[in-house]
């Protein structure tokens, strides 16, 4: 299967770029980014707010089958060009005691039409540092050892 | 950009992962390692003889027996790597593109 989604992260730089081609217009890819039922359902999380133009803001909210809030996000949109560029910051809730503090990140999705019925994304992801950027890339890593279990996370951080 | 590709293949798998953090902590037999599993041992040398292959686990001559241990330094590189971080995009962005498909065969 061909692997569509690009992640390019230089070594010793504060940004991540994402780049990925849709079998969609671009007309639908933009809505998947503009109705809250839909963002909700690819994001897999709840959209309290969402209102698309420029100064807008949005806010997501995910919880745990038992209905324990997981993670909050928000952030606004300084810029919001129909079908063509959102710029918005992005802020995970720090949740007290978590040893992970995060900090706001900026973020700018570039939308533009490949054929009649694809679509590109470019999806630049700036973070406050380096040392930040680096542990945002290994997260997802560390998150599915830590639910195959937890003490094989720990021998991984013993390594370190 | 393969042999990696085959790392996360390796550590996708839950028995897999359950067989590192049994070595993890100390050098095994094969066979020890088996009898902690309920699946039939042939499907335990298998495991074994992959995470062998992409050199997460290493193994060691001792009489008739073969050891096996983990490879730390493999572990640290699979653990630094951004692949997981793009899986994570490409599932999400994978479910947006079917999720706009019936969008558009809905109208």
């Amino acid at each position: 299967m061909e692997r569509k989604t690009k992640v390019h992260a230089e070594e010793g730089k504060q940004e991540i770029i994402i780049t990925r081609e849709f079998d969609l217009p671009l007309d639908l890819l933009f809505k998947a980014y503009m109705e809250p039922e839909i963002v909700a359902q690819w994001m897999g999380t709840k959209v309290l707010k969402l209102e698309n133009k420029k100064h807008g803001a949005y806010e997501f909210e995910t919880s745990d089958p038992q209905g324990n809030v997981l993670v909050r996000i928000n952030g606004v949109y300084p810029e919001f060009i129909h079908e063509q560029r959102i710029t918005r910051t992005f802020e995970m809730e720090n949740t007290p005691g978590s040893p992970f503090q995060f900090e706001i990140q900026l973020e700018f999705l570039d939308f533009e039409k490949v054929t009649s019925e694809t679509s590109k994304l470019t999806m630049q992801i700036v973070y406050k540092s380096v040392e930040l950027r680096d542990q945002m890339l290994k997260m997802p890593f560390a998150q599915g050892i830590n639910m195959a279990h937890n003490r094989l996370q720990e021998v991984v951080n013993h390594l370190k | 950009m393969n042999l990696r590709r085959d790392v996360f293949q390796a550590i996708a798998d839950p028995t897999r992962r359950a067989i590192l953090l049994l070595v993890a902590t100390q050098t095994m037999t094969a066979g020890a390692i088996a009898a902690n599993f309920d699946t039939a041992r042939p499907t335990v040398s298998k495991h074994l003889s992959i995470l062998t292959e992409c050199e997460l686990l290493e193994q060691h001559q001792n009489g008739r027996e073969v050891y096996y241990h983990i490879n730390a330094r493999k572990m640290k590189e699979v653990a630094d790597f951004i692949e997981p971080f793009r899986n994570m995009w490409d599932d999400r962005f994978n479910k947006l593109e079917s999720i706009m498909k019936n969008y558009k065969s809905d109208k």
